[in-house]
């Protein structure tokens, strides 16, 4: 059964965040479900993925501190939170 | 598969809680010990233990890991037990010395941040063993990390108990004088009470009361700088727009702990029991009611306008709250600690904030009189005094009031004091001229009020 995590990438503008990202979940084996980017204001580059960490190779401790890694490395915040807060808070 | 949110409603809940700290303030698991009471109380206090180490022997793993999964900070983890008053059957201040050291090393051995419970409920009249923990405690507060104790003095049912009221004011005295180096820091570990609730998160006056099951996990939400934020974008808008704005982010704020909560619950095999939907402050910048009402138009808390203000915002927390959970409870509503909250320690030190505009702003918020340094030279009659007068709000307006107050040893008005971590730090309020000793040596009971009376 999957199981549905919402990654949310905020940060300055850049060439290849998908591409980094989506690097780190395809070594886990993590599979991407949607995604949905644009650009706020003038450069604040803001993505949310819906991905399934069900198959992923690590714990999802794990990956949190590698997309976490990854973003102090190309200097983005990274945030991974189980889609079930968002429909608690949004949907009734 | 395609995303069931928006990228705003996304972006929105990372908003809260990266940027304006929504959190959750606190889970605590309450337990009932009536089964560990015995005649030794040697035995009660091994009981004790090995109850409180087994049920909440993953409590602090089961936060963490919930933490993780939904990225959202829970900032304590707690446990609340039934009224220790209830649990010996001698009169004996040793004994429940022993059981507060049992109770505190259990704590520790579970890694909680703090246990609430050391309690008596004395409205009406005293047992000799709940005189005796009450005696004890200001050595048990001194002597122990993460006890804390609660004493309740007053309901509209039974009026107010005025040799309590009494008794405790020179406890807090007490409490002051052997935690004096660290500027009577006991004292933020004592709450005396009037209508305290039994399912209450937050301390230091949670306990398990006789009404609750055998354990339950209830758990408090805050949100201070997630309404601030809303408030931000709504200059100009009518307060009835703003009440409304308020409401909705109350709602989802609870919807997180409702969450939080039933997946605790799940987790550890122990009942979901209430969802506390308060606005608890923290000394963290941004996290501050003070700043609320602020936004909401007063200019600074303590003046003009800042009861209305509060009461609105009090109100609209618990309607945003009702609706996203069916079991809301404890001591929902806005709470308003000095020392705890940067705003109000700003307008204490500008001279806003007095302890009689406090008072009156307590008979619209969720709490009461709470985190308020004064004079350590504060006769014992005089704290008793103010705490009748907190209760006497509790008692006549049918809701819970406490009072927390400290007064720091060999400091006055114009000093400073400064607990750390999440209990922040103060100026001292001066306090008014005029003795109430008379009132307050006469003893007795102040009768239940006439609503008391409501078959």
């Amino acid at each position: 059964m999957a199981e549905k995590v919402v990654i949310t990438v905020l940060g300055k503008d850049r060439v290849g965040i998908v591409a980094e990202i989506s690097g780190v979940l395809y070594q886990n084996n993590v599979n991407i479900l949607d995604i949905n980017q644009k650009i706020l204001g003038e450069e604040i580059f803001a993505m949310t993925m819906l991905v399934d960490i069900s198959l992923c190779k690590v714990s999802f401790a794990e990956l949190k501190e590698q997309l976490g890694n990854k973003g102090e490395e190309i200097g983005l915040k990274i945030v991974a939170q189980h889609e079930d807060i968002f429909k608690f808070m949004h949907r009734i | 598969m395609t995303l069931e949110f928006s990228a705003e409603e996304i972006l929105e809940t990372v908003e809260m809680i990266e940027a304006f700290n929504l959190d959750v303030r606190t889970v605590t698991m309450g337990i009932n010990l009536q089964d560990c009471a015995h005649s030794d109380s040697q035995k009660t206090g091994e009981k004790i233990r090995k109850k409180i180490t087994q049920l909440a022997a993953h409590l602090r793993k089961d936060a963490k890991d919930i933490e993780l999964k939904y990225g959202i900070p829970i900032v304590n983890v707690r446990i609340a037990v039934t009224p220790v008053a209830n649990l010996l059957t001698r009169p004996s201040v040793d004994d429940f010395l022993y059981l507060a050291h049992i109770l505190d090393s259990a704590a520790a051995e579970v890694d909680i941040d703090f246990l609430g419970g050391y309690s008596a409920l004395v409205q009406k009249g005293f047992t000799p063993t709940e005189r005796a923990l009450i005696d004890s405690i200001p050595y048990a507060l001194s002597q122990t990390e993460r006890v804390c104790s609660s004493v309740n003095v007053a309901s509209t049912k039974a009026g107010i108990n005025m040799d309590a009221v009494y008794i405790m004011g020179r406890t807090i005295k007490e409490t002051a004088a052997l935690s004096a180096e660290r500027d009577g820091i006991g004292c933020a570990k004592l709450v005396v009470f009037a209508n305290a609730v039994e399912d209450n998160p937050f301390m230091a006056g949670a306990f398990h009361g006789p009404g609750e099951p055998e354990a339950a996990i209830n758990v408090g939400v805050s949100g201070p700088g997630v309404i601030r934020n809303v408030l931000e974008r709504m200059d100009g808008a009518s307060l009835g727009e703003v009440a409304e704005a308020i409401k909705k982010a109350a709602f989802k704020i609870t919807r997180v702990g409702e969450m939080v909560g039933r997946e605790l619950s799940k987790r550890s095999g122990v009942a979901f029991g209430i969802l506390d939907i308060s606005l608890a402050p923290t000394p963290a910048v941004g996290d501050s009611v003070a700043d609320i009402l602020v936004k909401i138009g007063v200019e600074r808390v303590g003046g003009p306008g800042s009861t209305a203000a509060l009461a609105m915002l009090n109100d609209a927390v618990k309607k945003g709250g009702a609706f996203a959970s069916s079991y809301v409870g404890g001591l929902s509503g806005a709470f308003i600690p000095v020392s705890e909250d940067a705003g109000m320690v700003r307008a204490a030190a500008e001279g806003w904030l007095t302890l009689e505009k406090l008072e009156a702003m307590t008979a619209v918020c969720s709490v009461g009189l709470d985190m308020i340094a004064i004079p350590g030279d504060t006769t014992p009659e005089t704290i008793s005094a103010i705490i009748a007068d907190e209760m006497a709000i509790g008692v006549i307006n049918n809701k819970t009031t406490g009072v927390r107050i400290i007064p720091a040893p060999n400091k006055g008005p114009g000093d400073w004091v400064k607990f750390g971590g999440l209990l922040g730090e103060a100026p001292i309020l001066p306090l008014k001229e005029g003795k109430a000793d008379k009132f307050i040596q006469r003893g007795g009971r102040i009768p239940a009020p006439l609503q008391g009376l409501n078959n």
